[in-house]
């Protein structure tokens, strides 16, 4: 008889408790705690600040935790709860030449002014599992290095001038300056994407654009799929200040709190026009926290779909903004790919049944060596105009 | 317009007029109030041009996009608190999806739920059209994946725009054709495309073309909702639809041999259940509402005779 497996709120609910079972793990074990998440996973809570669009180190913690550590699935999460957030206003555009700088490389010039930093950074870590970690308890003790203390190593938050503005005063490119009649930005997260997207719309979605996706594509461009030759003229990653003015104050600037960001900007192939003089071109990656993959792929991508307004021949995926902004999402990608593991039991029915019509067709085409002709003989549900 | 560096003048918080807290943590039916005043916009403009994809800010909503956010949006920004609301998926309320967005709204509303279509003022489906008709103060809201039918053909936004401008529908039209001169008709059964209001070409959702017919002059106000893809459309009562064809191969819907092997019912859509290891099958209505009033109302003699004509 008939026992068709519809699931219930009983399996839900059960599959909830599950879930959470499973999060938890071996009870014997003391728990993560959110605290922990935020100071020892930092470089996973940079992540999905970035792409959850909402700059919070304990909520993006709390998601993790949440999570068990599937990130895409934090981000999502954090996504779901920004958008219950009012939206009070606009900051006053980030001041990066004035960072607090952590870390601080340039690739193009072996001094710069204020020197290079190279900060903490997986870079030069020769990748060997550290055996030591396993212990439990205890932490690590660094051997002392000559010199002095860590302290003393890490910068004062003197202004450090950006390479790029060093080179825009030698006149060998120029910065990109939204003209004085332009419209305000748009905020993709209170209106649509309407294409063709101008830049600072582009660099939104990228911002939020999933790390891997966005790595994968800025590799193609560097293999020769979107031509990139770029060189990074600056990475850094510090702290900034976010200021706001305040209608209600007569306009006062006020300095609401401090962001860590990553800044990547390169310095790619010249190129002139008739609008633009013969110069070097860039590309601009901008993440929350310590995020140097993210950014530089950002940079990257970003470069790749200026091509059009560069007039380039536009011959990869990576150059084409439709194709690159409206798949970039991670928390859209992963709904729709995984939505089919939703019940499709109508469509798949619907599917067999024209499947079994066209091959008795083919069969009875081959049977008589005749071109099949028209054999729908369903009900004549004809619909009047 | 909104100015960059500055506060906006009105701080919005989220209204309580007839929008109670329900959930202390979250605004009535999860959506603040501004956000369904722009869902509600973009509707307004869906209804006055038939079949139009208007496009929305759709926002993240706590459920997967691809898994209802378009549907669940339109509901969030519609429901008040006397509505009674049915939420389906593959015709039936059972099934996980359904259910776990009818919780949703339960959590975020404390509306009335049920099953019964005629009970219902807000539905919410997934792949079907109930079987019993809708009347002119029910609301039907479809969960769409993808709004545009072109874009099998054509996945260009930008260049389907254009098409739909200009009412260029030639690609779709070939695709028919070709359909009918390789199998002998058209090859698709479910999600089969439409025009509305003898303009715009639109997507049905993927229900089974068995359902075209019931958009036709439905009572009901239709709305469909394109989270992901940031689409509103809608088909006003009393619309006309045609499902596309040509005057020789006229639009045809599927037929069965059987009838529900638990209602008898002779004219519903049947799914096909396999009921055991030699492959023997059954058909049973896909609208568990529709199979569940029919059994319930009609003596099982009635019902044996129908299923053995």
């Amino acid at each position: 008889m008939y026992v068709a497996v519809k699931g219930g709120e009983k399996a839900i609910e059960a599959s909830r408790r599950l879930l959470e079972k499973q999060r938890r793990g071996d009870s014997r074990l003391a728990e993560l705690s959110v605290s922990q998440i935020r100071e020892q996973l930092r470089l996973a809570v940079a992540r999905v600040m970035t792409e959850g669009s909402l700059y919070d180190e304990e909520l993006a913690a709390l998601a993790i935790k949440q999570a068990a550590g599937d990130l895409v699935e934090a981000i999502f999460l954090l996504r779901a709860y920004r958008t219950t957030l009012p939206r009070f206003g606009y900051s006053a555009p980030l001041d990066v030449g004035a960072m607090a700088v952590q870390r601080r490389i340039s690739a193009i010039f072996k001094d710069v002014p204020g020197g290079q930093f190279l900060g903490a950074t997986h870079d030069f870590t020769q990748r060997l599992l550290d055996f030591s970690l396993l212990a439990d308890g205890g932490d690590t003790v660094l051997p002392a290095i000559a010199g002095g203390d860590d302290d003393a190593i890490s910068l004062s938050p003197a202004r450090l001038a950006r390479v790029y503005d060093l080179l825009e005063q030698r006149g060998l490119i120029a910065q990109e300056e939204a003209p004085a009649d332009a419209p305000d930005p748009v905020d993709l997260a209170l209106e649509p994407l309407h294409l063709p997207a101008e830049r600072p719309t582009r660099l939104q979605n990228l911002a939020r654009g999933d790390e891997g996706f966005l790595l994968a594509m800025a590799y193609a461009t560097q293999r020769g799929y979107g031509g990139n030759h770029p060189f990074t003229g600056e990475l850094r990653f510090g702290t900034v200040s976010v200021e706001v003015s305040v209608d209600e104050l007569d306009g006062a600037v006020i300095d609401i709190g401090d962001l860590a960001v990553t800044e990547c900007q390169t310095i790619n192939q010249f190129h002139s026009s008739p609008d633009h003089p013969l110069a070097f071109t860039q590309g601009y990656g901008l993440a929350f926290g310590h995020s140097e993959r993210k950014a530089i792929a950002m940079a990257l991508v970003d470069r790749a779909l200026c091509s059009e307004e560069l007039g380039e021949t536009i011959t990869s995926p990576a150059q084409d903004p439709e194709f690159m902004l409206l798949h970039s999402d991670n928390v859209e990608a992963s709904g729709f790919v995984q939505h089919l593991k939703l019940p499709h039991y109508v469509d798949f029915q619907v599917e067999v049944e024209l499947l079994r019509r066209f091959q008795a067709n083919a069969h009875r085409a081959d049977a008589t060596d005749e071109i099949p002709l028209p054999v729908e003989r369903d009900r004549d549900l004809a619909i009047q105009e | 317009m909104k100015s960059p560096c500055q506060w906006n003048e009105t701080v919005t918080l989220p209204s309580k007029n007839d929008a109670v807290f329900r959930n202390g943590d979250y605004n009535f039916a999860y959506l603040d109030e501004q956000t369904k005043r722009m869902i509600r916009r973009a509707l307004l403009k869906a209804v006055a041009i038939p079949g139009y994809q208007v496009p929305f800010a759709a926002r993240e909503m706590p459920l997967p996009y691809g898994w209802g956010t378009g549907g669940i949006q339109l509901t969030a920004a519609l429901i008040g608190p006397r509505d009674v609301l049915k939420v389906i998926d593959q015709g039936a309320d059972d099934t996980t999806n359904a259910v776990n967005i009818r919780s949703f709204f339960e959590r975020m509303t404390d509306v009335a739920t049920t099953t019964l279509v005629q009970e219902a003022t807000l539905i919410q489906t997934r792949h079907r059209i109930p079987e019993t008709p809708l009347r002119a103060d029910q609301i039907l809201i479809y969960q769409v994946p993808l709004p545009d039918p072109v874009s099998r053909l054509e996945p260009r936004g930008t260049e389907r725009a254009n098409m739909h401008a200009f009412g260029d529908y030639g690609l779709i039209n070939v695709k028919l054709y070709e359909d009918i001169a390789q199998h002998g008709s058209v090859a698709m059964a479910f999600d089969y495309p439409v025009i509305v209001n003898g303009r715009y070409l639109a997507s049905p959702s993927p229900i089974p073309k068995f359902d075209n017919p019931k958009l036709h002059m439905n009572p009901a106000l239709q709305l469909f909702g394109a989270g992901r893809e940031r689409r509103i459309y809608a088909i006003p009562p009393f619309t006309s639809v045609r499902s596309l064809d040509f005057d020789d191969h006229p639009f045809t819907i599927q037929p069965w041999d059987e009838s529900c092997a638990l209602c008898g019912a002779p004219d519903s859509f049947l799914e096909e259940m396999t009921v055991d290891d030699r492959g023997n099958r059954q058909h049973i209505c896909s609208d568990s509402d529709y199979c569940a009033q029919r059994r319930a109302t009609q003596p099982a003699h009635v019902r044996h005779q129908e299923a053995m004509p």
